[in-house]
C-alpha cells in the first residue's frame, strides 16, 4: 500500500473543493438547515410537553448523530461519483493505484469532508440550541465510532453499486439513509416498532447507538455489551463492504465496463 | 564478427485473447515492442485495436494470453508494471473540472514520480501549456487537452508508452510537432511505444514496425515503408483499406 497514492485523491478532493462553493455549501449548509430546524423542533416540543425529558439531548443530538453518519456515507459516494462525473476512470485505473489504496482514498476523502460537517453541527447546536455533549461522556466516542465505521461500509456499497449498474444509479443511492433511518430508530425507541422491523433494527450499527444514547438521556448508561455488538457488526460490513467492490470492480474489468463507462454502460 | 544483441523487449504479449459473450474481440495476439521502438497498431474501427490497448492497460481482464511489461507479468505484478507504463488517449481526456497544474500533481502522486515539482514544470514547458497552468483543463481547446494528456502520458518518464491516436484533433503543425516529441521520447529513453493511428501519412513517419489488426487477428506486420510493396499496393493507405474490406485476399497471401 503506497500512501502517496491514497493522499492523492485526498489533494484531488481538497482541490475540488477550494474552486467549487457548489461543493463546499453541502458539506455543512444542509446539515446545518437539519439542525436549525430540529433545534426550533425541539424548543417549541419543550414547552408543550414540559415533561421533564431532555427533548435537546434526546432529539437534537440524534439528528446530529445521524446527520454525521449520513455526511461520512456521503462523504465516500461523492469521492467516488468525481471519478463518474468527470468520466476518468480509464485513466485513474490504468495507473498503479490498486483497489485497496483507492478505497482508502475514498475513506480518508471522507473523514475530511465529514468532519467540517461534524464541527459546523456541534458549533450550532451546542451555542445556538445549547445541546451538551458532555452529558453522553466518554461513550460518545463508540457512538460516533459506530455510526462512522457503517457510514464508511455503506458508501463503499454504493459506490459498487453505482459501478455495476452506471451512472444513472447515482439516485438509488442518495435516498438509502432515509430508507435505514425508521429501522434505526433515530427518534423512537426500537420497542415502538413491529417484532418484523426490530428483527432488521438488530443487524443495523446505528440502532445500538440510538438506544443507548436514549438510555442516557433516561438517566441510565448506555450497555456496553450492545455498543460492541454495534462495533462488531459496524467492522464486519465494513469488510463485507470491501470485498463486495472488490467482486465488482473484478466484474467491471472483466465485462470492459471500467473502460467503456458512461451512462449508456448499463449490463 | 559481431552480433549486435536485439533490443531487450519492453512488451511482449503472448496468445492474448478477449471473448465476449458471442464475440471473440481479439483472437490470441503475441507481438513485442522493443526498447526504442515505435510499433504502429493498425485496422479497421472494430478491429481490435483499442481493446488490445485496454487490456495491456490493466483496465480489461483477458479471456486468455499473456502480458508482460519489462518481464513484469502484468496478471500477477499489476502495480509495478503499471508504474513503468503510461498512455495517451483521445476517448480519454484528464478530468476536466481539475487544472493543469493539478492534474498533473494529481497522477504525478500516483505514478510516484520522484521530484514531481520540477517534472512538472519541465513537461509545462515542453508541451507549451505555460498560460494554461492554472486553467480548468475543461476549458482547454481539444488540442490542449491532447497536449495535456501527453504532458501526463510522459510524467514518469514510461517504459512503455501507448498512444491511442494522440494526434487525432491536432492542426498539422502541433502534430508534426508532437510526432518529433515522441519519436525523441523513443530515440533517446530506454521507451518503446505503441501507437494506434488511422492517419498512413503518419504511420509512415513515425513508426519502425506495424501491425495490422483485422477482426482480432493480426493479418500483416513489417516496415510501413515496404510493406505495401510486398502485397502489391502502391502506399500503406491502400494497405490500410485493403485490411479493412478484404482482409482474406491479403490472409491467402
Amino acid at each position: 500500500m503506497h500512501l502517496n497514492r491514497t493522499a492523492a485523491l485526498v489533494l484531488r478532493q481538497l482541490y475540488l473543493l477550494r474552486g467549487s462553493p457548489a461543493r463546499i455549501l453541502p458539506l455543512f449548509g444542509w446539515v446545518a438547515i437539519d439542525i436549525v430546524l430540529w433545534g426550533f423542533i425541539t424548543r417549541y416540543l419543550s414547552t408543550i410537553t414540559r415533561s421533564g425529558f431532555n427533548l435537546v439531548a434526546a432529539l437534537l443530538g440524534a439528528v446530529l448523530l445521524w446527520d454525521f453518519f449520513t455526511r461520512v456515507m456521503q462523504g465516500v459516494t461523492t469521492a467516488f461519483f468525481e471519478d463518474v462525473w468527470s468520466r476518468n476512470f480509464l485513466n485513474i485505473f490504468a495507473t498503479p493505484l490498486s483497489i485497496w489504496e483507492y478505497v482508502a482514498g475514498l475513506v480518508f476523502s471522507s473523514i475530511a469532508t465529514s468532519s467540517i460537517g461534524l464541527i459546523a453541527m456541534l458549533l450550532l447546536a451546542t451555542t445556538v440550541f445549547g445541546l451538551s455533549f458532555f452529558m453522553y461522556g466518554l461513550v460518545l466516542v463508540p457512538f460516533l465510532f459506530v455510526l462512522f465505521a457503517f457510514g464508511i461500509a455503506l458508501g463503499i456499497v454504493a459506490s459498487a453499486m453505482v459501478l455495476r449498474l452506471g451512472p444513472a444509479a447515482e439516485w438509488l443511492v442518495w435516498p438509502i439513509p432515509a430508507l435505514i433511518s425508521p429501522f434505526a430508530g433515530v427518534f423512537y425507541p426500537l420497542s415502538t416498532l413491529p417484532r418484523w422491523m426490530q428483527v432488521v433494527s438488530h443487524v443495523l450499527p446505528p440502532a445500538y447507538v440510538f438506544e443507548g444514547m436514549r438510555a442516557i438521556v433516561s438517566g441510565g448508561a448506555a450497555s456496553p455489551i450492545a455498543l460492541l455488538w454495534g462495533a462488531g457488526l459496524a467492522v464486519l460490513y465494513i469488510l463485507l463492504a470491501c470485498w463486495f467492490f472488490a467482486r465488482i470492480f473484478q466484474h467491471a474489468l472483466r465485462t470492459g465496463l471500467i473502460a467503456r463507462y458512461s451512462a449508456e454502460s448499463l449490463s | 564478427m559481431e552480433h549486435a544483441s536485439p533490443a531487450p523487449k519492453v512488451l511482449s504479449v503472448t496468445g492474448l485473447s478477449k471473448q465476449y459473450r458471442d464475440t471473440l474481440a481479439v483472437d490470441s495476439i503475441s507481438f513485442d515492442v522493443a526498447r526504442n521502438e515505435i510499433v504502429g497498431l493498425l485496422g479497421p474501427n472494430g478491429a481490435g485495436k483499442t481493446t488490445t490497448i485496454n487490456m495491456i492497460l490493466g483496465v480489461l481482464e483477458p479471456s486468455s494470453g499473456s502480458i508482460r511489461i519489462q518481464d513484469l507479468d502484468l496478471a500477477t505484478h499489476r502495480s509495478q508494471a503499471l508504474e513503468r507504463t503510461n498512455f495517451a488517449a483521445v476517448y480519454a481526456p484528464l478530468p476536466g473540472n481539475l487544472t493543469v497544474y493539478q492534474n498533473l500533481r494529481f497522477f504525478g502522486l500516483i505514478y510516484g514520480v520522484g521530484h514531481l515539482a520540477e517534472r512538472i514544470e519541465a513537461l509545462i514547458k515542453e508541451f507549451d501549456l505555460e498560460k494554461f497552468r492554472d486553467l480548468r483543463s475543461g476549458v482547454l481547446s481539444s488540442g490542449e487537452q491532447t497536449r495535456l494528456g501527453l504532458a501526463k502520458a510522459l510524467l514518469n518518464s514510461p517504459e512503455l508508452l501507448l498512444l491511442d491516436e494522440p494526434t487525432a484533433s491536432l492542426d498539422p503543425a502541433i502534430a508534426r510537432d508532437i510526432r518529433t516529441k515522441i519519436r525523441e521520447f523513443a530515440a533517446q529513453g530506454t521507451a518503446g511505444v505503441l501507437w494506434t493511428s488511422h492517419n498512413m501519412y503518419e504511420v509512415e513517419q513515425v513508426c519502425h514496425r506495424v501491425l495490422f489488426l483485422s477482426h482480432g487477428k493480426i493479418l500483416l506486420q513489417g516496415d510501413p515503408k515496404t510493406l505495401p510493396g510486398e502485397h502489391g499496393k502502391a502506399t500503406l493507405e491502400e494497405l490500410f483499406i485493403t485490411v479493412a474490406r478484404e482482409p482474406l485476399a491479403l490472409a491467402r497471401d
